[in-house]
């Protein structure tokens, strides 16, 4: 049976320290099992070291690797703009091409749009995932996205099961503008009660936002970009259900470290761990990446 | 492995796993941690700081004595605090203190603060400076406290060169970036619990010397696994390893 120590012994590899020596012994007595299946839906190009997509897609495989994370969910480009013409975002997409293009084993991607330019994120979507290989939409802080100019972008994802991942916070200190909350995603959600949405990093404020999206079943609660404030995971778990919950880094601006570790040091089920860290997210996407002739 | 930053008793926003500290000292065992600085966090918001330190002494000693180790609080803006001080070094037996200036009210550039680290390192006491508990985006509206500004701390080293600073809580590298000074002041030493980014410790100890970061986790507001991954996802030799997880901190504070 996969538990806690298997998972971190894939992810502390063979840390040669007498410090860390008990815990990696403690592990190896356990009977070698399947590692779990560790896809992140929240990377980004932006801040990752390289002069070309591939050189950064290169140093993101490195780092995936060191933590045993087997797939990352590719999105937002160089230089990023909050709210991008067509062509910027078109030009940031192409950088995701590119990465993904380069490592299609080990990254898949979302395509960044921009609301406030429907027809031109409607073309881009067709260009991208209908007619290209991504799998996903990444929505950030151009407009919020309880706006009717998001239905159609909902629509055409939900046409081809293309996951939408759409950024929220609730500052204390105020949004942005354009800066969506949880409450627009749940707003949005229900306009559209069959498609489900990633309400990224959960508002941030994780206790204010999973009481929030706790009654829209389609909003699922992502974990990235946040301090690894412990509990996190343990009351999502508690109150959307496992099945609801899905693993996000947003690296390179975060680590992956920090925030696998909210799912490593949570106090939950190993089958509920397995889920978030990976499952929810390939079961999501299974049927595009299928069709798209993506092994899994 | 020696954690240089966990704390007891209760947060007061929410209940955490391991804030009871016997429930604590059997967590940070089964996760390997042989040593661990605890301060308190009633240190941050009680007024009867006396009791606080107290409670600190003897839930370390009956809870953990071969683990934990007392740090406790000291609040320069409550009168006589210096009696605190002196209790924590000389009842208590304590190696260090933790401060929370942005919590108590007051800032590096204070002479009070001049005056409290001028007295902790006369009686040999590491200061362990805590400049956040929380991202300030997602505190309770009712309890906004931004971090502190470190930038007075340099100049402070300077005049105080025997002082053992531990910086707490913080991404060093935009410390670094906001007072470039601290580069050069060899007496203070961080913890990585706040540090970010890919790789973020590797990049890190491109700036500053490996034997000026400990490991310290935050724990149990953060969870502890997100500290010690950020190990694993820099690569060090073994021996910037063991530094780093104990021998930095063992040099600090002798067993």
């Amino acid at each position: 049976m996969l538990n806690r120590r298997t998972l971190l012994r894939r992810a502390w590899g063979s840390l040669p320290l007498l410090a860390i020596r008990n815990a990696v012994s403690l592990s190896t007595s356990l009977a070698p099992e399947k590692p779990p299946l560790i896809w992140d839906v929240h990377c980004h190009l932006t801040s990752v070291p390289g002069a070309t997509p591939e050189d950064r897609m290169k140093e993101i495989v490195k780092y995936l690797d060191r933590m045993g994370i087997d797939r990352v969910m590719l999105s937002l480009g160089y230089p990023l703009e909050y709210n991008p013409s067509p062509q910027q975002f078109r030009e940031e997409n192409d950088q995701i091409l590119r990465a993904i293009k380069y490592r299609p084993d080990r990254a898949c991607g979302f395509v960044y749009l921009n609301p406030n330019f429907l027809k031109a994120s409607l073309d881009e979507f067709d260009r991208c995932v209908r007619d290209g290989p991504m799998v996903g939409v990444k929505l950030l802080v151009a407009r919020r996205c309880n706006t009717s100019e998001l239905d159609p972008i909902v629509e055409r994802a939900a046409m081809m099961k293309a996951a939408i991942l759409q950024h929220t916070w609730l500052k204390v200190n105020g949004n942005e503008p354009g800066e969506s909350t949880p409450f627009d995603v749940v707003e949005l959600a229900s306009r559209h009660p069959k498609v489900p949405i990633i309400c990224g990093h959960t508002g941030g404020d994780w206790e204010i936002g999973i009481r929030v999206m706790r009654s829209s079943k389609n909003v699922f609660a992502e974990l990235a970009g946040s301090n690894p404030t412990s509990g996190f995971v343990e009351m999502a778990v508690r109150e959307l259900g496992a099945g609801r919950i899905i693993y996000g880094s947003d690296a390179f601006g975060r680590s992956y470290a920090s925030q696998l570790g909210k799912v490593m040091g949570a106090e939950i089920p190993e089958s509920a761990r397995r889920l978030i860290l990976g499952e929810n997210l390939r079961n999501m996407l299974t049927p595009i990446l299928r069709a798209k002739g993506y092994q899994l | 492995m020696i954690d240089v930053n966990v704390s007891l008793s209760r947060w007061p926003f929410r209940r955490l796993l391991g804030d009871d500290t016997a429930g604590l000292v059997a967590r940070l065992s089964k996760r390997h941690v042989t040593r661990a600085w605890a301060g308190s966090f009633d240190g941050i918001f009680h007024k009867d700081i006396s009791s606080v330190n107290n409670r600190l002494a003897d839930d370390c000693s009956r809870h953990g004595p071969d683990m934990l180790m007392p740090f406790g609080s000291i609040n320069p803006r409550l009168p006589d605090w210096q009696e605190d001080l002196r209790r924590c070094h000389e009842e208590y037996k304590m190696r260090g203190i933790r401060v929370h200036p942005n919590y108590h009210g007051y800032e590096l550039k204070d002479s009070v603060f001049a005056e409290l680290l001028h007295l902790a390192t006369t009686r040999h006491l590491v200061v362990q400076l805590a400049l956040s508990m929380e991202d300030e985006r997602t505190q309770h509206p009712l309890m906004r406290v931004p971090p502190v500004d470190v930038s007075p701390l340099p100049d402070l080293l300077k005049s105080e060169p025997e002082a053992r600073v531990v910086v707490l809580n913080t991404d060093v590298r935009h410390e670094l970036e906001q007072s470039p000074q601290l580069l050069a002041s060899g007496n203070a030493y961080f913890d990585l619990s706040m540090v970010e980014g890919v790789g973020g410790l590797a990049h890190l100890v491109e700036k500053i010397s490996i034997r000026r970061l400990l490991f310290g986790s935050n724990y149990p507001l953060f969870y502890f696994e997100s500290a010690l991954l950020k190990v694993r996802e820099s690569v060090f030799t073994n021996a910037d390893r063991r530094a780093l997880l104990e021998e930095n901190s063992r040099q600090l504070v002798p067993a």
